[in-house]
């Protein structure tokens, strides 16, 4: 097994196989991987050449070999792949190079296809692609699965996952990064680095897209975070451009020479990837042979990581954002139950900007599907922040759907101490990889000491080594008793904190504000609690980052600790306290009314003038004296073309602002929408650009529609079915381009079919009223406001143009 | 006002109407926000041109059926495949202000087209010099989906560049760009510097656009 020898010697990987094809005559846009079949010499020449130049590892030519990329008429997918391991065997064995062992790698490239939300792919789909090469690569006798040049660490994950569940060969995974150190979708090494050895890869590092001078800086970020053995295959240089041709420069004697400081800094399997050739090969080999190799050492960082961020959890506390939970919140309660993402979403990016590093999210509540809805909200939540999540629940089916489909290595809210629930959790932390919060509880209750609370941390991190899971992946809950039933409550749970500390070496994590539940004032008690927390130790505290109160405490902290260098943040937060105020000095000398700031999408002034106007008139008369005939003149203006849109989207933007003022003044916040004439809207299959679906929502919501937003790239079978469960009178679909709007055809299509009474309303950059009538609308909309008179006529809800 | 301000402005239909002041504070913070977190990559290569008849030519191994393009190439031996990308975060903020402030999105989603255009017309700018030296020069942009330049085209564009490999650039099935903020085209080069229509936008049939230059 190559995995007896990893990270024990040095290993020698194989150099570029594309540019030496090409030297063979293959063709820019041709699929390399047909040369296994139709060229099989040719390819099993490169890979005889590169044992005999001194590799130990060849990579069979299965690069592209997956069903998103490799289109053939003529070749079956997996006729490729045997084809390919095949020849590569062939060479091993027939090589000249006696006394090395020699191994094959199952060489796994990128679908070319971005993942959902920022592309098209489904996560399962390209899991499902990836699978099928996997298999496909075991059963034709692959040593292990090579996945590289990635550029995405949700791809990545599919890739893993698929290797892992489908084969029993071990993983190695290189990425490509720039010259910065940042993948092409954005994530940087520690966030790599935290989800690879999340997955239990058996190897990790970096390829293509730099040489090997570029690579040096980024691999020394890669020994400051990993344990585990680094791969390091560089191209011969950057690409250059010479008479329209691509070329690498750099030749084997300066390639071998500079990784010769990639290995004595601690890379142990090395190779080269575009422009290198087995010259290449036989150089690295002489000149890198002697050099000792360094075996991996363990590191401890606690790191949490998404899309494109890492969060250290170090001596620097961190916080996270507790916003995203129903306890004690109707609001969310009632958004969690009608689904209403936005909701959610809107506070995931509060959160954010009042300065939460990490954002719990909970959405259990007895009567919903929690799995089906913790999935949906880390996907939505995922793709509008780059903040690491923290996924809270007691249902490990949530648990385990949410870990899977999460993009990078995230915070797991909770084990504890009772055996149930470590035999739950822990098999979950290890095949998906995460940081756990471990609550110092178990099947005898909260301990009223420090010292067992200690006890049950202690049992937690010894439990978790028997799965491999390091205490670096554990954070631990010492629980925050409530003060009013319990004088000493405080007092041991910071007693405790110290305890974990400095006995255990972990982190620790503590829900702050249920100290003082049940007293008056909570903020004075919550903030206070806080700062002494953290001065006995605690790394994250879960509190609302949009109380005051609480970001005074830990600004104050940071600066007071030397945490923030310079002073910096606490500058920028504090040093111009007395901005503010200039919206409500127009206010309060009344030089504007309600219907002013709307026109002119004066977001803050209409929400002061509207709070005052609460106190004399009633909700009605406000909104009809004042609101309507705005929006209207508003809208009457766009028409004319003397407004324009993102002055239209300003007042309907400040109108929206007022109506939630009136609503939360006059009914407590709780909205009855059932009344309201339901519209579905939707971008249609095949199409991701939904900015034009998104203003037409705003505006009819503004009107006071409910407005049932399906999503971008929705199939028609969704659509109709969104259609009849809701009995809606009216779908609105948007397309941006002529590939498209033959799904918004078959949409109308299948809505006619199935729910006759239903009026479908057209829009989009493509659409006119001919190709409209051409494809069955009932209307065609050329602007956002059209969609609004269209469906207020529909609804016999026209308002009255008492304004002229 | 810099170029780029105003072809926001004109993305944003205002045609020869004055900005209001709200509006183009909301450029101005659109630019700032953009140009923290853009990351603009780009990659191009050089082909040669087969002709085979008037609405058909070979550029590299892409066989391609149009008019239009066949007529925007002649007389050119050679053309660059290009390919740019402003990237994800662009999405993901886009994505944000659409959810928190859509007036905000509608005016990024503008300034972003005119910060990608501007970033291509720079680096067509340093390509043009470059072969300006062998008394070269180059023609105007020209995209998949322009025209009868069908969009499937695309994808061979993209594999021809390695785009998803090089720069992160990809497609969906329907043959849409993503990220979205990206741009891929083909330009044509022409010798001896014969006039090169430098603009595209007036060369357009449909005159009464409320999008056009100088409308």
């Amino acid at each position: 097994m190559i995995t007896d020898v990893l990270g024990k010697k040095l290993l020698f990987f194989d150099g570029g196989m594309g540019t030496l094809l090409q030297e063979r005559g293959l063709k820019p846009g041709e699929l390399p991987e047909t040369w296994n079949i139709s060229h099989k010499e040719e390819v099993y020449d490169i890979h005889r050449q590169y044992f005999e130049a001194g590799s130990d590892i060849v990579l069979a030519n299965t690069f592209g070999a997956n069903a998103l990329k490799f289109h053939s008429d003529e070749y079956h997918l997996k006729d490729i792949i045997f084809a390919g391991i095949e020849c590569a065997k062939k060479a091993a064995k027939n090589a000249d190079c006696t006394g090395r062992e020699r191994y094959v790698g199952l060489d796994v490239g990128p679908t070319g296809k971005l993942l959902k939300p920022m592309g098209d792919l489904d996560f399962e789909q390209a899991y499902c692609v990836f699978s099928e090469m996997m298999r496909y690569g075991e059963e034709a006798g692959a040593d292990f699965i090579h996945i590289e040049t990635m550029s995405d660490t949700y791809e990545v994950k599919a890739a893993v996952l698929a290797a892992k569940e489908c084969t029993d060969l071990p993983v190695f995974v290189t990425m490509i990064y720039d010259e910065k150190g940042k993948l092409l979708t954005g994530g940087d090494v520690p966030s790599v680095v935290a989800m690879l050895e999340g997955l239990r890869v058996d190897a990790l590092g970096m390829n293509c897209g730099l040489g090997p001078k570029q690579m040096l800086p980024i691999l020394e970020q890669l020994m400051e975070y990993t344990s585990l053995p680094v791969i390091v295959k560089p191209n011969a240089g950057l690409p250059k451009q010479r008479n329209g041709e691509t070329y690498y420069d750099v030749d084997p004697d300066r390639f071998s020479d500079t990784m010769k400081d990639v290995v004595r800094m601690g890379a142990c399997v090395v190779g080269g990837c575009c422009g290198t050739t087995p010259s290449h090969i036989r150089a690295l080999r002489k000149a890198c042979e002697e050099i000792p190799v360094r075996e991996p050492q363990q590191k401890n960082h606690t790191i949490v990581s998404s899309y494109g961020k890492a969060v250290v959890i170090g001596d620097k506390p961190v916080i996270i954002g507790e916003r995203i939970n129903p306890t004690g919140k109707k609001k969310l309660k009632q958004a969690l139950k009608e689904r209403d993402l936005d909701y959610i979403l809107k506070e995931a990016i509060g959160e954010q900007e009042n300065g939460a590093h990490i954002l719990d999210v909970n959405v259990g509540l007895p009567d919903i599907d929690e799995t089906a809805m913790m999935t949906e909200a880390v996907k939505a939540i995922q793709s509008v922040t780059s903040l690491p999540l923290q996924i809270d629940t007691v249902s490990i089916e949530a648990m385990e759907a949410a870990m899977r489909i999460y993009n990078g290595k995230p915070m797991i809210n909770s084990v504890n101490g009772k055996q149930e629930s470590m035999n739950q959790v822990f098999p979950l932390i290890r095949k998906y990889g995460g940081v756990v919060v471990g609550l110092t509880l178990d099947e005898a209750g909260i301990p009223d000491t420090a010292e067992g609370r200690l006890e049950i941390a202690g049992k937690i991190i010894r439990e978790a080594e028997k799965y491999g899971i390091s205490k670096k992946d554990i954070v631990i809950d010492v629980l925050a008793m409530t003060v009013s039933s319990d004088p000493n409550g405080a007092k041991t749970t910071l007693e405790a904190l110290r305890l974990v500390r400095e006995k255990l070496g972990v982190r620790t994590v503590l829900g702050v504000s249920n100290i003082s539940f049940g007293l008056p004032y909570r903020p004075a008690i919550n903030s206070n609690f806080y700062t002494m927390a953290m001065q006995n130790g605690l790394s994250a505290g879960i509190i609302n980052p949009s109380s005051e109160d609480m970001m005074r405490s830990y600004y104050s902290y940071c600066a007071l600790m030397n945490y923030d260098e310079n002073f910096e943040t606490y500058i920028r937060i504090y040093g111009n306290e007395r901005a503010a105020g200039s919206a409500d000095h127009a206010v309060q000398k009344r030089e504007m009314t309600l219907g002013n700031a709307i026109e002119k999408g004066l977001k803050e002034e209409a929400v002061l003038i509207t709070r005052q106007l609460t106190g004399e008139m009633e909700p009605l008369e406000i909104i009809n004296q004042e609101l309507v005939p705005a929006l209207d003149r508003v809208g009457k203006g766009f028409e004319k073309g003397t407004v324009f849109l993102p002055q239209l989207l300003m007042s309907a933007d400040a109108a929206k602002k007022a109506f939630t003022v009136i609503k939360d003044q006059f009914s407590d916040g709780e909205m009855d929408r059932s009344d309201l004439p339901k519209i579905i809207l939707a971008t249609v299959k095949g199409d991701i650009h939904d900015i034009g679906k998104n203003i037409v929502k705003v505006l009819l919501e503004n009107y006071n529609f409910d407005v049932i937003d399906i999503g971008k790239d929705v199939a028609p079978e969704k659509i109709v079915e969104a259609a009849r469960t809701h009995d809606v009178k009216l779908v609105g679909l948007s397309a941006l381009m002529t590939t498209t709007v033959v799904s918004m055809e078959e949409t109308i299509r299948q809505l006619r079919d199935q729910k006759p009474d239903c009026k479908v309303m057209v829009g989009g950059a493509v659409l006119n009223q001919e190709y409209a009538d051409m494809i069955g609308a009932d209307f065609y909309g050329k602007d956002a406001m059209q969609s609004v008179y269209y469906a207020q006529k529909l609804f016999g809800r026209e308002v009255k143009a008492e304004s002229e | 006002m810099n170029t780029r301000t105003k072809e926001t402005i004109r993305y944003l239909g205002y045609g020869n109407h004055a900005v209001d002041e709200q509006t183009f504070a909301l450029i101005e913070e659109s630019f700032r926000e953009l140009d923290k977190i853009a990351s603009r990559r780009i990659i191009y290569r050089f082909f040669e041109i087969i002709p085979e008849s008037d609405d058909s030519l070979y550029i590299g191994k892409l066989h391609i059926i149009s008019k239009n393009l066949s007529k925007n190439l002649k007389n050119c031996k050679q053309a660059v495949l290009i390919g740019a990308t402003l990237g994800t975060a662009v999405d993901q903020l886009m994505r944000r202000y659409q959810i928190t402030d859509m007036s905000k999105a509608v005016v990024m989603q503008a300034a972003a087209a005119a910060m990608l255009e501007e970033y291509l017309d720079e680096c067509q700018e340093k390509i043009r010099k470059e072969i300006e030296m062998e008394g070269k020069g180059l023609r105007p942009r020209f995209s998949p989906g322009y025209g009868d330049f069908d969009i499937s085209n695309q994808k061979m564009v993209l594999r021809m560049l390695d785009a998803d490999k090089t720069i992160g650039l990809t497609m969906t099935a329907s043959y849409m760009l993503t990220p979205t903020k990206s741009v891929t085209a083909v330009i044509g080069i022409c010798e001896l510097k014969e006039s090169c229509n430098k603009t595209g936008c007036e060369v357009c049939d449909k005159k009464d656009c409320i999008y056009r230059r100088n409308a």
